[in-house]
């Protein structure tokens, strides 16, 4: 490819891409996600490959995230939208045959409406995706992340030339801060602002950074980005440095996404070929490139001052925040940090302007959120909603409600920042002021819901234990705070707390949360906080009557063998790790003797009542200790 | 805490020496490229061999000292050798109350595998990984890079089992 000289070039090549996606009547992509990785997309989009190459009627799509996780491998055909769910490699052929020669559909592999029962064949027909809104997400699945001309063939990169032809910097700048485009980070600070005050402070370089760091555990929406639309993100920080001056631009990504490093490194060398990144952009004397560089597993590492350092190659460790990362920021320069959904809606709002952003979500938080809707929800994945949806929307009608009918516990936004809500705040409005008003904050987008067979106080523990493990020790209340209030709450966990504990555990919290020194430790005693606050009679339960609800924690649960329903198989006898199950003599049963569980053995890790087709297998809490006891 | 020796005219001098080059040598005297050359190298070798740290603290300007704050800092990074099977059990939240954590207590008891260690017989490391954003498809677990997802018990019995089995069958052939 020949580098695009001038914005007229560009605009030319834009219609020349545009055409050659055109020229295909049919377009079949299969989803590459990491879900639908982890249930065999790769095997699929290969038969596909196969079966595709030298068409000339059929353009075939490997894409990014998707978003019906649940329902993985996915493939969908267009321009007609016919959405296919848990595709098998076998089903490539049939697939083909069907939509190229008469146009019908195979019925097999179609959604179907779980409460209806009726098969669902377009995308928009099934309530998960008619319920959404996507902007950021809108080309996932339409484009091949890897290929820069199907990005352009969508109008990618017009909001970079439009910048460059029409816009004055301090322009841009004015409509970013009209558009109240809120940090996605989770902090929500406007990055128009960001941008105003970088661009005013004082200094020769300025540093334009993406944090890519998505370290909050039971969240994909970053990922979904870069692998699905790489070139939004890049199109986003080029306009953002040439709105601020930026001088050199960084992208920090944790490695334990290697597919979307992989496909972001590819989007870079596309974009520089295209000389869309590198010197003298497009013919203008704006120049900016971008340097990658990967996270190695740190939590910490996600807040922009710890990032800052890691990026440097040192530990990160966040420093104070007296002087803003705007004017000291990245080798104590000029910094603006923004997040990768962040920097994707910027070509959007450069493209249709503030007034158009604005007329999308609530007043004080407008446009979209993308969220990772997962636990034990029907319709797991990944949604864009407009801001304001409430809680009651996503997880009832896009989420589908709760799995195998059960009864909705809690949800849970902002990750290890985040609170967990109960039911009576699932009419609240997923907003940055709303729900950091209800003890929770809305995060980079992890939205972890929880049924009856969810324990609270296991969850809660289990953010605790995550947090000591990844606090970077340099400020004593995260350091110590967060170790003595995981002491308690296993504690709890255990059978073994007292009701001074609750207490001891709120004070605590209260004070990390006032005294630690950068936003991770502040924030940390959320989900602690939070869940005594909706919570308490569960915190009770474990403590007085040494019960866990939800019949999670082990020393307060043990697994017994219901008689009646157990057919003498065995075949949790050959599951169980601690030789725990013996049978009973002289209680034949259809296919064997009668079984039970020795207490004394038992390790209760479940895989019993995981193999049980009988459903024989019951969990008792408070544990019962012997057999006799029924 | 000190640099001995210049990064810009350090000559590898042993084979591992040349191997560590070869990965981080258009980083040389560049320190803020420090993880990225650590990362290259554990990708290399499953973990940190001293000898290529010591490497990389002469080649790209960094005290030793700094590289081991490092090495202890991320949780990627491992200072001792690592198993020929590197699984990574997902201990994200949505894989935790889909019962991730449990998985590994049947690894542990079964096949000797410990909760981020190795086993005995060198085969295999069990890591934790904090989330590799297949939410939906939980538990997960990596086996050397590849996603199994809703992973029972029962379906990681299986996977140690065959890799035990090939192993077991590779090493007969070697000795045959």
């Amino acid at each position: 490819m020949e580098k695009l000289r001038s914005i007229e070039q560009f605009k030319l090549f834009q219609d020349k891409c545009r055409r050659e996606f055109e020229e295909y009547p049919l377009v079949i992509s299969v989803c590459q996600g990491a879900s639908c990785r982890a249930a065999g997309s790769e095997e699929v989009a290969n038969v596909f490959e196969k079966l595709t190459t030298g068409s000339s009627d059929i353009r075939f799509i490997k894409s990014g995230c998707q978003g019906f996780c649940e329902y993985g491998p996915l493939s969908v055909v267009r321009p007609s939208n016919i959405f296919y769910q848990m595709v098998k490699p076998g089903d490539a052929a049939e697939i083909m045959r069907t939509t190229k020669d008469d146009g019908e559909v195979v019925d097999r592999l179609l959604y179907t409406h779980p409460a209806t029962g009726e098969k669902l064949g377009r995308e928009h027909e099934i309530e998960f995706y008619s319920k959404q809104q996507r902007i950021v997400l809108a080309l996932n699945g339409y484009i091949d992340p890897l290929r820069i001309d199907d990005y352009l063939a969508h109008g990618g990169y017009s909001a970079l030339a439009k910048a460059l032809q029409v816009m004055e910097p301090g322009h841009i700048i004015e409509e970013m801060i009209e558009a109240n485009l809120r940090g996605r980070g989770g902090a929500g600070y406007p990055a128009g602002w960001k941008w105003k005050s970088c661009k005013e402070a004082p200094g020769d370089r300025r540093h334009i950074i993406c944090n890519a760091d998505e370290g909050d555990p039971g969240a994909f929406m970053d990922q979904a980005v870069l692998e699905g639309n790489p070139h939004s993100v890049i199109e986003g920080m080029l306009i953002g440095a040439y709105a601020i001056g930026g001088t050199s631009g960084y992208i920090y990504i944790r490695h334990e996404y290697p597919q979307a490093i992989e496909t972001f490194s590819a989007a870079l060398d596309k974009a520089r070929e295209l000389g869309l990144l590198g010197d003298n952009i497009l013919g203008t004397d704006f120049s900016f490139d971008i340097d990658m560089t990967f996270g190695a597993g740190s939590f910490v590492c996600g807040e922009s001052s710890a990032l800052m350092r890691s990026l440097d190659g040192q530990v990160g460790e966040p420093r104070d925040k007296f002087t803003h990362a705007t004017e000291k920021g990245f080798h104590d320069e000029p910094t603006t940090l923004n997040n990768v959904e962040t920097w994707a809606n910027v070509p959007h709002i450069i493209n249709k302007g503030a007034k158009w952003f604005r007329s999308i979500g609530t007043k004080d938080s407008p446009g979209t959120k993308v969220f990772s809707l997962v636990g034990k929800v029907n319709n797991t994945g990944l949604i864009e909603v407009p801001m304001g949806t409430s809680l009651r929307e996503i997880v009832y009608d896009i989420g589908g409600g709760i799995k195998n009918d059960g009864k909705f516990k809690a949800v849970q936004t902002g990750g290890p920042s985040g609170g967990m809500l109960p039911e009576s705040k699932l009419d609240l409005p997923v907003d940055f002021d709303a729900l950091t008003d209800a003890g929770s904050m809305m995060g980079s987008g992890g939205m972890i819901v929880m049924d009856e067979h969810t324990c609270v106080v296991d969850v809660a523990k289990y953010f605790i234990d995550f947090l000591i493990e990844e606090s970077c020790g340099k400020c004593l209340p995260c350091r110590e705070g967060l170790r003595q209030m995981s002491k308690i709450l296993h504690r709890i966990c255990d059978g073994e707390g007292t009701l001074k504990d609750i207490d001891d555990l709120e004070a605590l919290g209260q004070t990390v949360a006032a005294t630690a020194l950068c936003g991770l430790g502040k924030s940390a005693p959320n989900p602690v906080l939070s869940s005594i606050n909706y919570f308490r009679e569960e915190y009770i339960a474990h403590i007085v009557e040494h019960k866990c609800p939800g019949g999670v924690c082990m020393s307060l649960i043990s697994y017994h063998i219901v008689p009646d329903l157990c057919n003498g198989c065995g075949e949790c006898d050959e599951a169980c790790a601690s030789s725990a199950i013996r049978t009973v003599r002289g209680q034949k049963r259809k296919e064997g003797l009668l079984c039970e569980i020795d207490q004394a053995l038992c390790d209760k890790c479940g895989a019993c009542m995981q193999i049980c087709k009988e459903n024989a297998i019951e969990k008792r809490s408070p544990a019962v200790a012997s057999r006799g006891a029924a | 805490m000190e640099v001995t020796g210049h990064p810009e005219m350090t000559e590898p001098a042993s084979e591992i020496e040349r191997e560590v080059e070869e990965l981080i040598g258009k980083w040389a005297g560049n320190p803020s490229k420090t993880i990225m050359a650590m990362l290259a190298v554990q990708e290399k070798y499953n973990w940190l061999p001293q000898k290529a740290l010591e490497y990389i603290s002469i080649r790209l300007g960094v005290p030793k000292g700094q590289i081991y704050h490092i090495a202890t800092f991320y949780k990627v990074f491992s200072l001792l050798p690592r198993g020929k099977h590197i699984l990574q059990l997902c201990t994200g939240t949505g894989c935790h109350i889909l019962g991730s954590a449990l998985l590994a207590k049947t690894l542990d008891k079964r096949h000797g595998i410990p909760w981020n260690g190795t086993s005995d017989d060198g085969l295999f490391t069990l890591e934790s990984v904090n989330c590799i954003g297949a939410c939906s498809m939980g538990p997960v677990l990596v086996v050397d890079g590849e996603y199994h997802a809703n992973v029972t018990h029962d379906r990681a019995d299986a996977i140690v089992k065959r890799l035990r089995k090939r192993a077991n069958k590779e090493e007969n052939n070697g000795e045959a």
